[in-house]
């Protein structure tokens, strides 16, 4: 079943085109990694498929029931200030809004809230003021926070940007878990890894066009051969 | 002393109004300097100044002509604000031409209007109809804020992430600019054009100096609001000072107390 589609896509800003002709769609229970050059795209098109920014021609859409209260998403940049008050909790908390009736979080909120720290190793900073946090810890609780708010699909912008390698193998190791578990993902990374063990879709941009299509197509084709050598895996 | 000031009725109603804008404007100012648009607060109460003016000169009721004009110039300032990162000179290009428009509309106007009621506030002359406006206002407010306490803290933390997630933040923020302007109008009664902003802005970056988490700034800023009012409003009654100053005055001890408190923290446990 098809969650999002969309075909002969322009992406841009205020009218100036980054990349045209993009056509493309995600089925349930996808791993799709975006991958490709610094500014080619890639931020925009998850900005673009989130609706935060308009696409400049075409239109993507949303099918199989998918609403915007079961998405959850980690922005590559957020522009969260760094003086806002406010604790871990409230910021994990935040994450299950979107579905959230009633005036007071529930115990069941409160609970997964919780769990999702442990996952991420940040037990023991639950009470702890967010503009405390160092930057790795920051992109953890941004992460609990996307993980509370996705129910059926999750965007992540470079999600292993300023995490060190214990956590970031246990973050991918956490995603496989969640696609097993049926959760959509669709991920922007530089790193060859996930690209090639875990992702089912490959969408690849580069200032001369993209490719879309299976892992297998794309390590097979012209661009994915390319990353594999740049990333040192030519053997 | 106390005794005395509730034995005169109007008194009491100046003080109950008086606490429930001030309590209104404190909780909206959390959500406003978080978003560092806490000079829109400033902005709104000049075009209110403008609009007082107008409604002097062609002798129409004051809340018919300020309640529509600032609803909407707040949400032109808060529209601009969010497209491009320049709100801060269209807030003064408002702000001064509405006070041009103002001081040209009162001096034609005449003697009979009283100018330094519009520019200081003059809680002792709120009637009672005005009275019961800013009771009903400062409801609404209250009310709005806590029902929808979640989503504005989540639109003022990262709106980008609550939009991509579902929440209609587009909702939240017009809300907010509807109850900021009308805290405004209803607060002018009181503290003046002059003043009004400080009721925003004061208590929450009072409470932002010493607390931590959302809900304790939230909570905090609501208390100092309640304090400083009371205190003001009474040492106004002691030394026959003008009531709006003076709340503005005790608000500025807070203010210095708290960086006290925040710097002699920092020294004692080196945070
Ligand atoms: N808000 C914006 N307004 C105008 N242009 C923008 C904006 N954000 C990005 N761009 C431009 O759009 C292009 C694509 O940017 P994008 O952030 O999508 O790249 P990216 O593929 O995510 O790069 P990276 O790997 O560095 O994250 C860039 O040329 C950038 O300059
Ligand atoms: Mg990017």
């Amino acid at each position: 079943m098809t969650l999002i589609k969309g075909s002969d896509i322009t992406l841009g800003y205020e009218g100036q085109g980054i990349l045209s002709g993009l056509s493309f769609s995600v089925n349930d229970g996808d791993y799709l990694c975006i991958v490709g050059e610094n500014g080619s795209g890639k931020s925009t098109f998850i900005k673009t498929v989130l609706g935060l920014v308009e696409p400049i021609k075409g239109k993507i859409e949303y099918c199989g029931g998918l609403k915007k209260n079961e998405i959850g998403y980690l922005p590559q940049i957020s522009g969260i200030q760094r003086d806002f008050p406010s604790s871990v909790m409230e910021v994990v908390l935040s994450g299950c809004l979107n579905r959230h009736r009633g005036f007071f979080y529930t115990a069941g909120e409160k609970r997964k809230a919780r769990e999702q720290l442990v996952r991420l190793g940040m037990e023991d900073r639950i009470s702890s003021s967010f503009q405390e946090l160092s930057g790795g810890q920051h992109q953890r609780v941004l992460l609990a926070r996307a993980l509370m708010a996705t129910e059926k699909l999750l965007f992540l912008d470079e999600p292993v940007s300023g995490l060190d390698p214990k956590t970031t193998s246990e973050l991918y190791e956490m995603l496989r878990e969640l696609n097993g578990a049926g959760i959509t993902l669709m991920m922007v990374t530089h790193d060859i890894h996930p690209a090639l063990n875990d992702a089912r879709t490959i969408l690849h941009f580069s200032h001369s066009g993209y490719f879309f299509g299976t892992k297998e197509e794309y390590f097979n084709s012209e661009p994915g051969k390319e990353f594999m050598k740049e990333a040192g895996h030519d053997n | 002393m106390i005794t005395e000031i509730f034995s005169y009725p109007f008194l009491v109603r100046a003080m109950l109004i008086g606490l429930f804008v001030s309590v209104s404007a404190s909780l909206l100012g959390v959500s406003l300097v978080l978003r560092r648009f806490s000079m829109i607060g400033d902005g709104l109460s000049h075009v209110g100044f403008g609009a007082l003016g107008v409604s002097a000169l062609l002798s129409l009721q004051p809340m018919v002509v300020t309640i529509p004009v600032v609803v909407a110039s707040a949400f032109i300032l808060l529209h601009f604000s969010e497209k491009k990162k320049s709100g801060d000179s269209s807030i003064a290009l408002l702000s001064s031409s509405a006070l041009a428009i103002g001081v040209i509309a009162v001096s034609v106007a005449g003697i009979n209007t009283d100018l330094n009621a519009f520019l200081f506030g003059s809680i002792l002359s709120v009637s009672r109809s005005d009275g019961y406006i800013a009771a009903a206002v400062s409801a609404v407010t209250l009310f709005s804020y806590l029902f929808f306490y979640h989503q504005i803290y989540a639109t003022t933390f990262d709106s980008t992430f609550a939009k991509a997630t579902g929440i209609n933040t587009g909702r939240y923020t017009a809300l907010l600019s509807l109850l900021t302007a009308l805290v405004i109008v209803v607060g002018m009664r009181i503290l003046g054009s002059l003043l009004i902003s400080s009721l925003i802005i004061f208590p929450a970056s009072i409470a932002m100096k010493t607390q931590k988490t959302y809900l304790s700034v939230s909570i905090l800023a609501a208390a100092e609001a309640v304090i400083a009012f009371i205190l003001g409003f009474f040492a106004s009654y002691l030394f026959s000072l003008p009531t709006g100053a003076s709340i503005v005055a005790v608000h500025m001890l807070f203010y210095v107390a708290s960086i006290i408190i925040r710097e002699a923290r920092i020294a004692l446990v080196g945070e």
